[in-house]
């Protein structure tokens, strides 16, 4: 407990300088939540890469597979790994949190909600910004997310990406990256994969978004009706005074 | 004041025509207000089926596993209390089960898929309170009759098929939940026999 | 029939002279403008609050450990508990709108001069609740802003010399906010404000039907009759006041709802980013800023270098509002009829006061500071002008009778 109170406490000032001291321009995610098969694989990717670590503990396994268009069945086989695990249940994981801050310092997140904490364009950027920084624990930086600490789990898809380091007045700074080693798979298939999953985090963030427009659109209708109908009796009664 | 002549009807039509617009706006508003009362994801997920292992009950033992939040009971019954089961029809208000108590399937002289085991909700159907499973001492309200369900609120009693004695405030037999047997010594409670 | 249930209720209980005194025949001036229509609407905005916030009550646990999840629970598995959230929380943000609006109003017509005094002070009482109960229900969420937005403005009791430090201990209930005193916010949240709040709206609305309302023009229709002693300039509330506030809810709902369906995060200035993640008490995010119907109060507490002077000055820039029907000497309401000097004093302070909450939106920079200073001054500076200017102010003639 006084161990994770100090890594917690050590990490504070990092954690408060990486979340809003990078001024790197973020990319635009261009994520489009009617693309079912798009948020499907970013679930996939997701539970494959991330769902070791972050769990996603407000959201259900039943909701999502009725969200993405998967048959439970698929839900249980492929990605539920908790055995014990019912369909209906959160989608808590994974690791106790105290282990997990031994091993990266702080325990991981939780990410159901993290799109609406940093925005998709964030969250595209920095799965797509971490570079070789060998003076780092994990050998990996980030430029959205300095200091960050957790290893680029993604690197045998994309590689492990070379800083661009700018000088300014005797002051280095990372601006960006550039490839480095190659990964499986190409940049533009990386991209997309990064695409899916941001995707799959802001349906996360926000899962009864198209429900809420699309029923927004008939609210508004309504009440141009009532509008209308309430102006003509407005009018028809003002006619008294006027 | 202007002295225009009013045009009174159509005045009551424009007032009838927000009045309805408005009023299925009402009505409308209150929609999400209902149906935020109904179970919530989370209720649902814990009233999901339940699957309890029989295999090393007892003759004669109860035990208890929590279905959508109610206590369902599993109860061996021993051949002595299967066989007796008949006799008490003259004493009970539906001994055939005609009341849609249970699923098609347990509408039997038992109660039950196999006669060995008894399923039931544990809940007394006068005002919902829990009865007592007495395996001895049931004699004592009902002469003659070995074993028994007891509500200790209102004295209902009921016989080892859930069936209600006569005389007593309950009306109906103890429901029997959907159930159905994957193996020998494993029930699902919540699933119907024959659904996926 | 349902005449006689009438008689049977008015020979016990004076239901149709309540009705008549307050709606059917309460005299109304004939010419309110747009600008009238935020009385009612923020009483709509109220029943929306009560009926939303009872509701969102049964599903909330108000525990540091449960809270922030059965926010997610209501917005994820409470079937519609996404729309009675968000119902809650852009009419939080709808309410302070309204009631910006209504409180300018009275400004530019003069609402607030006598005989209308006791009125206007209602109105800021319920205007002072309603911000303690927005502060409140801020806290409940538990989210980052939520527990850092709290912890800061408790601490400003903390610059309240000797007993600072006590009194802060004694509101939080723990050394830090903690689940002690989300306990304590949470029953005045839902219970002890809001039964104050329907307390002072209704006598709001009784020293208004007693002296009658005010109107753009700034006169008093009571003081010219007819032979039957009804005003002139008047007009029943009902029908043509009702029928016209039904156009206004139809017209405020349409941007309410679409802000409620389309951007319910309200671009986060409704719900702020930083609050969906769960209060740590071991991280402050970034920047922190109160919600936005609080900054203009903020960027005036900051602009100040010095703690208790910040504080002292921040409740000055509300409690000076109360006593606004003393600091106008001048007879006449209405900008209409009133000195250039008063219409450029009136757009200088509304100027002032959005200025400043931009800038208790954004991150202090050193220009940005500078600039808080001057508009607090120009803010403090309208009342103080205005009680110089309004003791000999040049007026314009007031008519007889309502324009249009």
């Amino acid at each position: 407990m006084k161990k994770l109170l100090i890594a917690l406490v050590t990490l504070v000032p990092s954690l408060a300088f990486a979340a809003g001291g990078s001024n790197v321009p973020l990319e635009s995610a261009n994520i489009d939540l009617r693309d079912t098969e798009s948020l499907q694989r970013g679930l996939d990717k997701f539970q494959q890469y991330c769902a070791g670590c972050h769990s996603q503990q407000y959201q259900r396994y039943n909701r999502v597979a009725e969200d993405l268009d998967i048959s439970i069945e698929d839900m249980r086989n492929n990605y539920m790994f908790d055995e014990t695990a019912k369909v209906g249940d959160l989608m808590e994981n994974a690791i106790p949190d105290a282990d997990a801050a031994k091993w990266f310092g702080a325990a991981p997140p939780d990410l159901t909600l993290v799109a609406r904490v940093r925005g998709e364009d964030w969250i595209y950027t920095y799965l797509k910004s971490f570079y070789r920084d060998d003076s780092r624990p994990f050998g990996v930086n980030n430029t959205v997310f300095p200091s960050v600490g957790m290893p680029h789990v993604m690197e045998e898809l994309q590689g492990l990406p070379e800083p661009v380091v700018e000088s300014h007045d005797g002051m280095t700074k990372v601006t960006g990256v550039k490839p480095g080693t190659a990964g499986s798979l190409s940049a533009e298939e990386y991209d997309q994969v990064v695409r899916d999953i941001t995707g799959y985090l802001v349906y996360s963030g926000d899962p009864v978004k198209l429900e809420r427009e699309s029923l927004g659109w008939w609210v508004m209708g309504f009440l141009f009706i009532f509008f209308i109908v309430a102006y003509l009796l407005k009018k028809e009664y003002w006619r008294d005074v006027h | 004041m202007s002295n225009a002549p009013v045009d009174t009807g159509r005045r009551r039509f424009l007032t009838a025509a927000t009045a309805v617009v408005g009023g299925a706006g009402a009505v409308a508003v209150a929609v999400p207000f209902i149906k935020s009362w109904n179970p919530s994801a989370k209720a649902k997920a814990a009233g999901a089926p339940v699957e309890v292992n029989i295999s090393k009950l007892e003759p004669g033992q109860l035990i208890r596993v929590e279905w959508r939040g109610k206590p369902v009971w599993v109860v061996r019954r021993t051949d002595e209390i299967i066989n007796g089961l008949a006799k008490l029809d003259n004493q009970l208000r539906d001994p055939a089960s005609n009341e849609e108590q249970q699923p098609d399937y347990a509408q039997n002289a038992v109660r039950s898929i196999k006669p060995e085991y008894f399923i039931a909700v544990g809940l007394c159907t006068h005002l919902g309170c829990s009865p007592t499973y007495l395996p001895d001492t049931f004699g004592e309200q009902v002469e003659g009759v070995a074993s028994g369900f007891f509500c200790p609120c209102h004295g209902s009693k009921f016989d080892m098929a859930g069936r209600v004695f006569q005389g007593v405030p309950a009306p109906l037999n103890l429901v029997v939940p959907p159930h159905q047997y994957i193996d020998d010594g494993n029930v699902i409670i919540g699933v119907d026999q024959g659904a996926a | 029939m349902v005449k006689n249930i009438i008689d049977w209720i008015d020979a016990r209980i004076p239901m149709t002279a309540t009705y008549n005194r307050h709606v059917g025949k309460y005299a109304t001036p004939t010419n309110f403008n747009f600008w009238y229509f935020f009385g009612s609407l923020a009483m709509l905005v109220l029943v929306n609050q009560l009926l939303t916030g009872i509701w969102l009550t049964m599903n909330y646990v108000p525990t540091a450990e449960g809270a922030f999840a059965s926010i997610e629970y209501i917005m994820r598995d409470v079937e519609y508990g996404w729309l009675l959230r968000y119902m809650h929380s852009t009419g939080a943000s709808a309410f302070f709108v309204v009631i910006y609006l209504h409180m300018f109003r009275g400004l530019i017509y003069g609402s607030y001069q006598k005989p209308r005094e006791l009125l206007w002070l209602f109105g800021m009482l319920i205007f002072l609740v309603l911000m303690a109960e927005a502060f409140m229900g801020y806290l409940l969420p538990w989210g980052q802003m939520s527990y850092w937005g709290a912890q800061v403005i408790i601490s400003l009791f903390g610059a309240i010399p000797v007993i600072g430090d006590d009194l802060t201990l004694w509101i939080r209930g723990d050394f830090v906010v903690s689940g002690a005193t989300l306990n304590r916010f949470f029953a005045l949240h839902v219970i002890a404000l809001p039964l104050v709040l329907v307390v002072l709206v209704f006598l709001h609305l009784i020293a208004l039907h007693e002296v009658g309302s005010n109107n753009p023009d700034g006169i008093e229709i009571k003081q010219n009759k007819d032979e039957n002693g009804w005003p002139k300039d008047g007009i029943p509330f009902h029908p043509y006041y009702t029928v016209k506030d039904i156009m206004g809810v139809a017209g405020f709902l349409i941007v309410f709802c679409y802000v409620l369906f389309f951007m319910p995060e309200g671009g986060g200035y409704f719900l702020e980013k930083p609050n969906f993640e769960a209060a740590n008490p071991m991280k402050t995010p970034e920047h922190i800023a109160p919600v936005w119907y609080f900054t203009p109060f903020y960027a005036i507490l900051r602009a100040i270098p010095d703690k208790l002077l910040g504080v002292v000055g921040m409740g000055l820039a509300i409690a000076v509002l109360f006593v606004l029907p003393w600091l106008d000497r001048c007879k006449v309401k209405s900008i209409r009829y009133r000195s250039m000097i008063h219409k450029l004093n009136i757009s200088q302070f509304a100027v002032s006061f959005v200025v400043l909450g931009y800038l208790g939106a954004v991150p202090a920079t050193p220009a940005l500071t500078i600039a808080a200073r001057i508009f607090t001054l120009t803010y403090f500076g309208f009342f103080v002008a205005l009680w110089v200017y309004s003791k000999n102010e040049k007026t314009k003639p007031v008519p007889e009778r309502l324009t249009h």
